[in-house]
């Protein structure tokens, strides 16, 4: 579905990806997992189109991506839930799933997909009518999900969904992830904490300093010696 | 209380009205952009010669000159951003005050090569009602209720639409507008159309009350960047607030004094109230 | 430059007056007088301080000279020290409260811009002492020290050139202090500045007052020279618009940039009144608005500026980041 090769990108002169290839299957779910500083948050933000990228290809479902704007991509069903949720503060949660559906082809469908969210996280609904500033943590990232899910994406990228939330809250998250990959949704996620999501993950890749160090099935690197002892504490 | 006073406030308010519009458009216009348009009045006065030209000079019949103007102004301030602002969105915001400072001059100026310093009307007199011992100008009062009308209609459009939605949104979060399948662009071309829009609307009410000369930009312009600053930049609820607490402040000024006194007398008390509340007096 | 070329320079000046006439020299002491307002202004501007109200200053240094002079006879002499003193007093009761509060950027141009206002419509307001928008005439009493008016313009002249070549100077005091570093530190990041000691309110106010103070004398000349004070061209917001045009234009970041947006504009103006004729009325302003326009796109740092201000200015903040330690 999702396929990276050689990919090169930066901010200006400093350069934050080297030679990226990865690629992503229908309904699988894979992790991006790596250090701090590594690149990961730039990945997504490549993927999604707000930064351009200087070399490699890019295709999603066949169509290249490159020199796409942002908001085209979106149409072509890639959704970036950005990393702190950036949630839009001061408008309702419903505003934000609003905008969300904002292109034509999920506007359409607004009544149904704000239903299925509602259904999907029920907490939100109760909170419909709040200020998207005033909700928790981990509400926060219910909405952010929720919003990111009213453009009906096929790939949804998370941008480290677990960051600033308390251990309990990060197990919901989790889970929440397991619920949406159990709906048909394709994944990619980003994240610092590795255990958890290795549970979660069908597959990850190791991104260490902008660029892919290790890849395999979540099993094999649950195993793999280098990740134990740097990334799991082990 | 005194009958010339009570009529003082209610031409304040009525006053308001108008002023509170082109607030509105201005706090629209640098909530969502981040640019104040200096040269925002002399849109204004732009759309009042439109008023005066299509209605006076060709002819037409008013309601439908304006209109014209009202879209005239609005593919002015279209005009404006992509002529003017989009090319240095990224410079200091001194140099974008700047620029617009340019399109002041150049709009005055190109006003007075157009129609000359004279002072034109329109010609329409509208009755002075008498209640009781008050008397309101018919004019003033219609332009206050379309200005409020004008800004409920702002207000649903703003509330209800995506546009709108992603207008508010812009202003709070600019750089993940794009991963909501929102092109910045567009949106800054629709809110600069709003903008000019309104202060087409505002051209027309104030050409049903007062002349029109290249410089009166130079008599409200200040007034409305003074309410915009007062209210918060950016704020619209605080802008429109201040509209109404500034033209009272004119309105009964005025009746105790000059004019221009009362005009000296907001802009100082605009000056001192930067210094108490530099965001703006309804500043979270 | 040495000594030998920069007398020679200086004679030639002085003696211009004798050999050009009457008409040239009109426009050169204007020249003169809006180069030294416009260096005034840059002084602050081209550190990002960008005020729009400096037609308040001007506007009071005209007037209180002139009004002091026709209700009660005092000479300029005093009356116009009195007037910079008056306008260094707008300046601090303006910009202190700015400073202290940090109002920057968008706010300080509005509050400026607010400023310019409020002297233009308290001119207007007291129309009875000040003619309010037809203007005022000073008393003439023909050639007088005492009331400096000289019909002969080579007096008036030689005050210009003065005037201007103080302003240069008072650039060049700047540039060569440690103000001017502290400037440009507070221009960059004025968080950064005052983490590293920077004493902000105090040099942006130091050097508001000193361009108020300028502006205000160069008010003060410009009325006395053209006996006559209008509210529109020596206050207010087209005064002030203005002003920051030319200087733009110029280029505010170069000593002399001020100074050719002075002769640039001038040079238009009578261009286009010569070409255009008096039918035209509003055509050379029309230009103006466009050029800053185009100047603000295309040529922030104006004519001058291609040719000089980037690099030193590069330089002494380099030099400034060098110098200090980093903010914990």
């Amino acid at each position: 579905m999702l396929s990276l090769a050689g990919v090169c990108a930066g901010y200006g002169s400093l350069r934050a990806l080297f030679d990226v290839s990865l690629d992503v299957k229908e309904r699988e779910a894979v992790g991006v997992i790596g250090p701090n500083g590594a690149g990961k948050t730039t990945l997504m933000r490549v993927i999604s189109g707000l930064i351009p990228l200087s070399q490699g290809e890019m295709t999603f479902d066949g169509v290249s991506l490159p020199g796409l704007p942002a908001h085209r991509i979106v149409t072509h069903g890639i959704a970036h839930i950005p990393e702190n949720r950036r949630l839009f503060p001061r408008l309702t949660v419903e505003e934000n799933l609003r905008i969300g559906a904002f292109i034509p082809q999920a506007r359409r469908h607004f009544a149904d997909r704000l239903a299925w969210v509602y259904d999907f996280f029920p907490r939100l609904k109760e909170r419909r009518s709040q200020p998207a500033g005033t909700l928790s943590g981990g509400e926060q990232q219910m909405c952010a999900i929720g919003r990111a899910l009213m453009s009906r994406p096929r790939l949804l990228l998370m941008d480290e969904p677990s960051a600033g939330l308390a251990p309990l809250l990060v197990r919901q998250v989790f889970e929440l992830v397991g619920r949406i990959r159990a709906e048909g949704f394709t994944v990619l996620i980003v994240e610092q904490n590795v255990q958890q999501i290795l549970d979660v993950v069908d597959r990850a890749y190791l991104l260490e300093v902008g660029s892919i160090k290790l890849s395999g099935t979540s099993a094999q690197l649950k195993h793999n010696e280098l990740i134990r002892k740097a990334y799991m504490g082990l | 209380m005194d009958i010339f006073l009570l009529e003082a406030v209610i031409n304040g308010l009525l006053l308001g009205g108008v002023l509170a519009l082109l607030a509105l458009g201005l706090n629209l216009i640098f909530g969502v952009i981040d640019v104040v348009w200096i040269a925002y009045a002399d849109l204004v006065m732009c759309g009042m010669y439109a008023v005066f030209w299509l209605y006076s000079g060709l002819g037409w019949p008013l309601p439908l000159a304006f209109l014209a103007a009202i879209a005239i102004v609005a593919v002015l301030g279209v005009l404006v951003h992509v002529l003017i602002i989009a090319p240095i969105l990224g410079s200091a915001p001194i140099n974008q005050l700047l620029a617009t400072g340019g399109l002041l001059y150049f709009l005055q100026s190109f006003a007075t090569l157009v129609f000359g310093t004279d002072f034109r009307n329109i010609g329409v007199r509208l009755p002075i009602i008498e209640v009781g011992d008050l008397f309101i100008s018919f004019a003033r009062l219609i332009a206050f209720v379309v200005a409020l009308i004008g800004a409920v209609a702002l207000y649903f459009f703003l509330r209800r639409t995506y546009i709108g939605t992603a207008i508010r949104a812009i202003a709070q979060d600019r750089d993940i507008m794009g991963l909501m399948g929102v092109d910045q662009r567009r949106i800054y071309l629709v809110t600069s159309a709003i903008g000019g829009a309104l202060a087409g609307l505002g051209a027309c009410l104030l050409a049903l009350q007062y002349d029109v000369h290249p410089f009166i930009g130079n008599t409200f312009g200040p007034l409305i960047f003074m309410v915009c600053v007062l209210g918060g930049l950016g704020n619209m609820i605080g802008g429109f607030v201040a509209s109404f607490i500034v033209s009272q402040i004119i309105s009964i000024g005025g009746y105790y004094s000059s004019v221009e006194l009362s005009y000296v007398m907001a802009f100082t008390l605009f000056i001192v109230l930067m210094f108490i509340r530099p965001r703006g007096i309804l500043a979270p | 430059m040495s000594a030998r070329i920069a007398l020679l320079g200086i004679a030639a000046l002085v003696a211009l007056p004798l050999v050009t006439p009457g008409y040239f020299l009109h426009l050169l002491i204007q020249a003169l007088l809006w180069g030294f307002i416009y260096t005034a202004w840059a002084l602050m501007g081209r550190f990002g301080f960008v005020s729009l109200g400096h037609g308040a200053f001007m506007g009071v240094g005209a007037y209180v000279p002139a009004l002091l002079w026709n209700y009660e006879g005092l000479t300029p002499w005093i009356g116009i020290p009195l007037a910079v003193a008056l306008s260094v007093l707008l300046a601090v009761v303006v910009g202190y409260p700015c400073f202290r509060l940090r109002v920057v950027g968008h706010y300080f141009a509005l509050v400026t811009l607010a400023l310019g206002q409020v002297v233009l419509l308290t001119i207007v307001a007291a129309r009875d002492i000040t003619g309010g928008s037809l203007g005022m005439t000073q008393k003439a009493v023909g050639h007088s020290w005492y009331a400096l008016q000289f019909p002969e313009k080579g007096y008036f002249y030689i005050i210009a050139l003065l005037l201007w070549l103080g302003g240069l100077l008072v650039w060049r005091w700047i540039d060569t202090g440690i103000g001017r570093e502290a400037l440009e530190a507070i221009s960059e990041d004025e968080e950064a500045a005052a983490a590293i000691g920077i004493d902000v309110t105090r040099e942006k106010l130091r050097v508001t007052l000193i361009s108020a103070a300028l502006t205000g004398l160069g008010g003060a000349f410009f009325g006395q020279y053209l006996m006559y004070l209008n509210p529109e061209t020596v206050s207010g917001i087209g005064v002030s618009l203005q002003i920051v045009f030319a200087a733009i234009a110029g280029g505010m970041y170069a000593m002399l940039g001020p100074t050719v947006g002075a002769f640039f504009t001038l040079a238009l103006t009578e261009g286009l009144r010569v070409w255009f004729g008096a039918n035209f009325v509003g055509a050379a302003n029309t230009i103006y608005g466009v050029l800053l326009i185009l100047f603000v796109i295309f040529m922030p740092r104006g004519i001058a500026g291609l040719i000089e201000a980037g690099w030193r200015r590069n330089r002494a903040v380099t030099a400034m980041r060098q110098r200090s330690t980093p903010a914990a």
